[in-house]
């Protein structure tokens, strides 16, 4: 009987991305739109970093293509703040 | 109702429009640029040569938002200004009125001046225009010469090598960008520009590019060899488009020479971005530079005072980021340099600021991958250079940016080099205990 195959699955890298969210460093993006052209959900990353928001879309998959993508560091994983009471 | 007449269609024209729009619903808005396409990221033209992108995604606004901006745009250049009039002559020789004036009319490249230099094939990088003919050129070329510094040169070299096209850079000295790189770092680039397949060529200038039926077919280089190509592709530095003010009397230096409000000479008439030389209060001099962030904040500060709204530009720390060769990397603030051979002024994405002269301490740490140069005086870090891992950017751009006292951390730093990015991260976070690095606003938390 073959064996039951289990998929690996890295519990550090989803407990880190659970808690984690996109964010441009402010001061670096010039706009030129590959995160977006990349991001297989389709999000419109460049305006978020245009104003300097966190990538705040249900649509995102925390996949890091467009960390991988924006060729000048723009963007990063960051904690997300915890709730300010 | 105000007649603003915004010359130009980059970044700084645009935030200038984008300010004016929201701090006057009623204020007519005219842009004079003989581009007419959408408005778009000019450093994103890099992606665009390596077809990494596609043209229709350089554009950085939908045509709701320019819509909502209820800009009228003329297709023409402005060729005289009579600033007393306050009158513009446009190039289909009409006369246009204006209340207030911002010339946001950027750089140009320089032409080189070797025989040959007027054959087709020999191309400059200014806009998206000549980043289309340099695309369509590359398709057709087997191998190109690149001549020039900065990262334009390379944005021009790897455009070239992901389309197939032998690269060949030619450096007249023995290194890569030695105005704003130190050796080491030069190196870094030299070895991730041949990983990616670009032949550079040391101390090899082009003496005469050689022609056939008025197209390029070679260069005679220096050491008198015949290198066979299509293209010659020159990055030899900019020059801030400066005759329309220079004509009309308006103090002109290198750049058009504007107060901390990006007020020129001339009543009424404003300047921004690359073409604005603006004073830097912490360096006591006017520099010039080629950045993009500061040019759409210069663009966004020139418009709220069109609009009747006092605002001062704050010269935050120069800063650019760049991809060269295979590495990130960041420039911030004064670093040093020396002379290059390669540029006859700056090169796009270059600050004036970046090759202050202060007296200081350099310490480096350097791995396998990753490099980190700060320049230091006794209190504070001056400057840094950052290649590969990106982690210790930000910290080092705001406590340069906030002159943070590093006397706590100083002896470490200069005794323990080994140590430079663990240290200068826990002195980063021992200032920043919150969980969540705030962005900019926080500067006074950190400087008090």
């Amino acid at each position: 009987m073959p064996r039951k195959k289990h998929l690996p699955v890295d519990q550090e890298r989803l407990a880190l991305l659970r808690s984690s969210r996109v964010e441009p460093v402010p001061g670096r993006c010039v706009q030129c739109g590959l995160c977006s052209w990349n991001c297989p959900t389709g999000i419109d990353v460049r305006g978020f970093a245009r104003r300097g928001l966190p990538i705040d879309d249900a649509r995102c998959l925390k996949c890091g293509t467009c960390v991988a993508r924006c060729p000048r560091a723009v963007l990063q994983f960051s904690p997300v703040p915890r709730a300010i009471a | 109702m105000t007649h603003h007449v915004l010359v130009g269609s980059g970044i700084a024209a645009l935030s200038a429009a984008e300010a004016i729009r929201g701090a006057d619903a009623a204020a007519r808005i005219t842009l004079v640029s003989d581009e007419t396409g959408p408005f778009y990221s000019r450093p994103g033209l890099a992606y665009l040569l390596t077809g990494a992108i596609p043209e229709r995604q350089l554009s950085i606004r939908s045509k709701a938002e320019v819509s909502a901006l209820s800009i009228k745009r003329i297709s023409a250049r402005a060729e005289q200004l009579w600033p007393a009039r306050h009158e513009l002559r446009l190039s289909d020789d009409s006369i246009l009125g204006y209340d207030r004036l911002l010339i946001a009319t950027g750089a140009a490249s320089i032409a080189p001046v070797f025989p040959g230099a007027d054959l087709d094939g020999v191309v400059l990088l200014d806009g998206v225009d000549q980043a289309r003919d340099f695309v369509g050129r590359a398709k057709k070329a087997q191998s190109a010469v690149v001549i020039g510094g900065g990262s334009t040169a390379i944005e021009l070299a790897e455009g070239l090598q992901a389309r197939g096209v032998q690269a060949h850079y030619f450096l007249r000295g023995d290194r890569y960008w030695s105005r704003v790189l130190d050796a080491e770092e030069s190196a870094l680039v030299e070895a991730g520009l041949a990983r990616t397949g670009v032949a550079v060529h040391r101390r090899t200038e082009v003496v005469r590019v050689l022609g056939r039926n008025g197209r390029v077919v070679a260069v005679e280089t220096s050491h008198g060899d015949t290198l066979k190509c299509q293209l010659v592709a020159v990055a030899i530095g900019v020059r801030p488009r400066v005759t329309l003010a220079d004509e009309a009397g308006l103090e002109v230096d290198r750049g058009i020479v504007v107060s901390e409000r990006m007020e020129s000479s001339a009543a009424d008439v404003f300047a921004a971005g690359d073409v604005a030389q603006a004073f830097d209060p912490a360096l006591g001099r006017a520099v010039l530079d080629t950045l993009w962030s500061a040019a759409a904040e210069q663009g966004r500060v020139a418009g709220l005072n069109m609009a009747g709204r006092p605002t001062v530009f704050h010269r935050h720390v120069a800063l650019n980021v760049t991809q060269l060769g295979d590495l990130v990397t960041t420039v911030i603030g004064e670093v040093g340099g020396s002379e290059d051979p390669d540029l006859i002024t700056i090169t796009r994405g270059q600050s004036e600021a970046w090759s202050g002269a202060t007296e200081g301490t350099t310490l480096v740490r350097h791995d396998a991958t990753d490099r980190i140069r700060i320049h230091i005086n006794d209190r504070t870090i001056l400057g840094a250079v950052i290649m590969g891992d990106q982690a210790l950017s930000l910290p080092l751009t705001r406590l340069i940016a906030n002159r943070v006292d590093i006397t706590p951390i100083r002896d470490t730093l200069i005794e323990r080099p080994e140590m430079l990015a663990s240290t200068l991260l826990d002195f980063w976070h021992s200032l920043t205990p919150w969980d969540h690095a705030p962005p900019y606003d926080h500067h006074a938390r950190l400087a008090g």
